[in-house]
């Protein structure tokens, strides 16, 4: 397989997938807007990360998902869930720590779950989730069943023994993963240069004979048309695949995160220059009134997510207590 | 009924539950041609191939952390550590995400673990460990630690039924050691229920695993002295049978905890803090707890005789027990 390339005019997505895209996109932008201003409201509890700079991977390669895959997902989930399907009510009211939240009030935002959209889960140990999606892939291989496992991770967790034993053994008994890396070149606020000795991370799939794919993270075309590919190479029983996005984290690393360790004037040039959104909305011209409705539509989605959250019921305390073994 | 040593107890189950279910697989190192380091799945790759017995390469974390992914899927795998010891590579896949998959996503995870622990044949400090109480202190898991053949087939059975992940620990010193009677045909050792392996009057031992031996041989030798020592065989530490053991100390007013753990945290104090909050009025004397000192496993023979808990220090405490 060909490595593919971020401009992929030649076969390119109709506008109109695109324009659908950009309206994905901005509702994840708009939800994550929401989560940072409760948050500094003071609704919302724990630990949150959001994907701002982020949202063309989550897109582009949730949109190519297949029924009956299944993906799993980092402590930046928001993005890959909304992505996936789960309601953005759901999610918020997970956020709140309601039970009409995803995972009942028990998970929160890194451990988000919709298992019945095939989102086995948010792992916020970082490269956790990995050995599940090779796991699931040996199963629907053991089942001779056409379905595809897929894991999201960051640069980060290519330094962690998770990620190297899973690729090495996915490429070894050649199981239909999906690996995609979302390198934002940051690992909470270490920088690529200080925490891996290469910057081109195709060479760790390389390392295990596997079939890499290098695309910009930030188009999402192209994001989306090499996760199809890859998605068919897998499901194709040729083996799995690493999709490598390039991408930006134009937020910190968690909110709230002052991000004292990076350049602010970079920032604010890749804000300019690398947003996904706004490169979209540039690439496909989208007047103003297709802007204006989609980001009215989004605004529209994300304040209902909220009021949907905030409306919702608090779990009884003594539900804590229950659900730690499955009955029967 | 046939007589079976603890290791044939297991591989038959292993055998009759792949032939039963299909979605029951076995991964692990060396568990194909080679039949396991302990030779537990030794056949079974060539009745079931390769994709049902698969030799996986060295990968705890891969291994466990795909067998939960298996397991989310429908699937029900049996993974071999090859030494319980080397599990503590994948800790967080057991800890973090089997034992919390069911609390924060409502799904369940049937999975199977098998973890080849203990010592006493000069395995050293990696390779003779009995780390089953750290995994009783995690919420979600279950641990079962049959003693005898017979149990040894019935809570594997029962593992494989649970749809909860199971750490099924098998005591490497049992393996060949002991032979009893096992029931023909599929049957279940439920979880949680203990078993009084030797009735007695004088003195309750609760204890698990290789110890129900140890303890055997104790109460024996103290029987010639007039004392009569109760054992019971807790067969799992979770869930973990509190009525026998209240009960048993209720008979007997007198409690002795044994395990080959070492002492500080182990599950034996848990038990013993749960006897004296709920049956301090029923004891006649202070709860004995014997377990191995707070030191690695040590490798020459001498020295590790001085960290098992062996036959004649059981029966000193249960002498002392008798004597207060």
């Amino acid at each position: 397989m060909a490595r593919a390339k971020s401009d992929t005019a030649s076969n390119g997505l109709p506008r109109e997938r695109l324009l659908e895209f950009l309206g994905e996109m901005l509702v994840i932008r708009r939800f994550e807007e929401q989560v940072e201003e409760r948050f500094r409201a003071g609704e919302l509890a724990g630990f949150l990360h959001v994907c701002i700079g982020q949202e063309a991977v989550a897109v582009g390669v949730c949109r190519a998902l297949g029924d009956g895959d299944v993906m799993g997902s980092t402590h930046r989930a928001h993005g890959h869930m909304l992505a996936n399907g789960t309601p953005p009510r759901e999610m918020m009211a997970e956020l709140y720590g309601k039970v009409e939240g995803c995972s009942r009030g028990y998970g929160g935002s890194m451990h988000l779950y919709d298992v019945k959209r095939g989102a086995m889960g948010a792992n916020a140990v970082v490269g956790g989730g990995l050995p599940l999606a090779v796991g699931a892939a040996l199963a629907f291989q053991l089942r001779r069943e056409s379905r595809v496992s897929l894991a999201f991770f960051g640069d980060g967790a290519t330094n962690i023994g998770t990620f190297h034993e899973s690729m090495n053994l996915a490429q070894l008994w050649r199981l239909p993963v999906v690996f995609v890396c979302e390198n934002n070149r940051w690992s909470e606020s270490t920088p690529q240069s200080q925490h891996q000795p290469i910057s081109d991370l195709t060479h760790r799939a390389e390392a295990f004979g596997m079939q890499a794919l290098h695309v910009d993270g930030q188009d999402v075309e192209a994001v989306h048309l090499a996760a199809r590919d890859a998605l068919a190479y897998a499901r194709g029983g040729q083996g799995p695949v690493f999709l490598l996005c390039e991408t930006e984290r134009l937020t910190g690393h968690y909110v709230g995160d002052a991000q004292a360790y990076r350049d602010k004037e970079e920032l604010r040039r890749l804000r300019e220059t690398r947003d996904p959104i706004r490169l979209l909305r540039e690439r496909i011209e989208a007047s103003e009134q297709e802007w204006k409705r989609l980001d009215a539509r989004s605004r529209q989605v994300a304040d209902e997510a909220v009021a949907f959250a905030k409306a919702g019921a608090d779990p009884r305390p003594e539900a804590a207590l229950e659900n730690v073994y499955t009955e029967g | 009924m046939a007589e079976l040593t603890y290791v044939q107890a297991i591989s038959q189950a292993l055998v009759e539950e792949l032939r039963r279910d299909e979605r029951v697989f076995v991964i692990g190192q060396d568990v194909g041609m080679f039949g396991g380091a302990f030779k537990v799945t030794k056949g079974l790759q060539e009745e079931f191939g390769e994709w049902r017995v698969i030799d996986a390469p060295l990968s705890e974390v891969a291994i466990v952390g795909g067998a939960i992914g298996a397991a989310l899927v429908g699937l029900r795998p049996i993974a071999e550590i090859q030494f319980a010891d080397f599990v503590s590579i994948a800790w967080d896949q057991l800890t973090t995400v089997a034992a919390k998959q069911h609390y924060r996503a409502g799904t369940p995870v049937p999975l199977v673990v098998r973890l080849p622990s203990g010592g006493g044949f000069s395995g050293g400090p990696f390779h003779s460990q009995s780390p089953e109480s750290s995994f009783a202190h995690v919420p979600g898991l279950k641990i079962a630690c049959p003693a005898t053949p017979a149990d040894a087939k019935g809570l594997l059975v029962s593992a494989l039924a649970d749809p909860n992940p199971v750490l099924y620990f098998e005591h490497k010193h049992l393996y060949r050691r002991i032979k009893g009677e096992v029931p023909d045909g599929r049957f279940a050792v439920p979880f949680g229920k203990a078993r009084i392996h030797r009735e007695g009057s004088d003195a309750t031992v609760v204890t698990w695993g290789a110890m129900v031996h140890t303890a055997a041989e104790a109460a024996e030798i103290v029987a010639a002295d007039g004392i009569s020592a109760e054992i019971l065989d807790l067969r799992t530490l979770a869930p973990w049978d509190r009525e026998a053991v209240l009960g048993s100390v209720a008979k007997t007013s007198k409690l002795l905890v044994l395990h080959e753990d070492v002492r500080t945290g182990g599950f034996g104090a848990e038990i013993a803090a749960t006897v004296a909050e709920e049956a301090f009025e029923s004891l006649d004397a202070p709860i004995t707890r014997i377990a191995a000192p707070d030191t690695p496993v040590p490798f020459s023979p001498p020295l590790e005789r001085r960290f098992i808990p062996q036959v004649e220090d059981v029966a000193r405490g249960l002498r002392e027990l008798a004597a207060y």
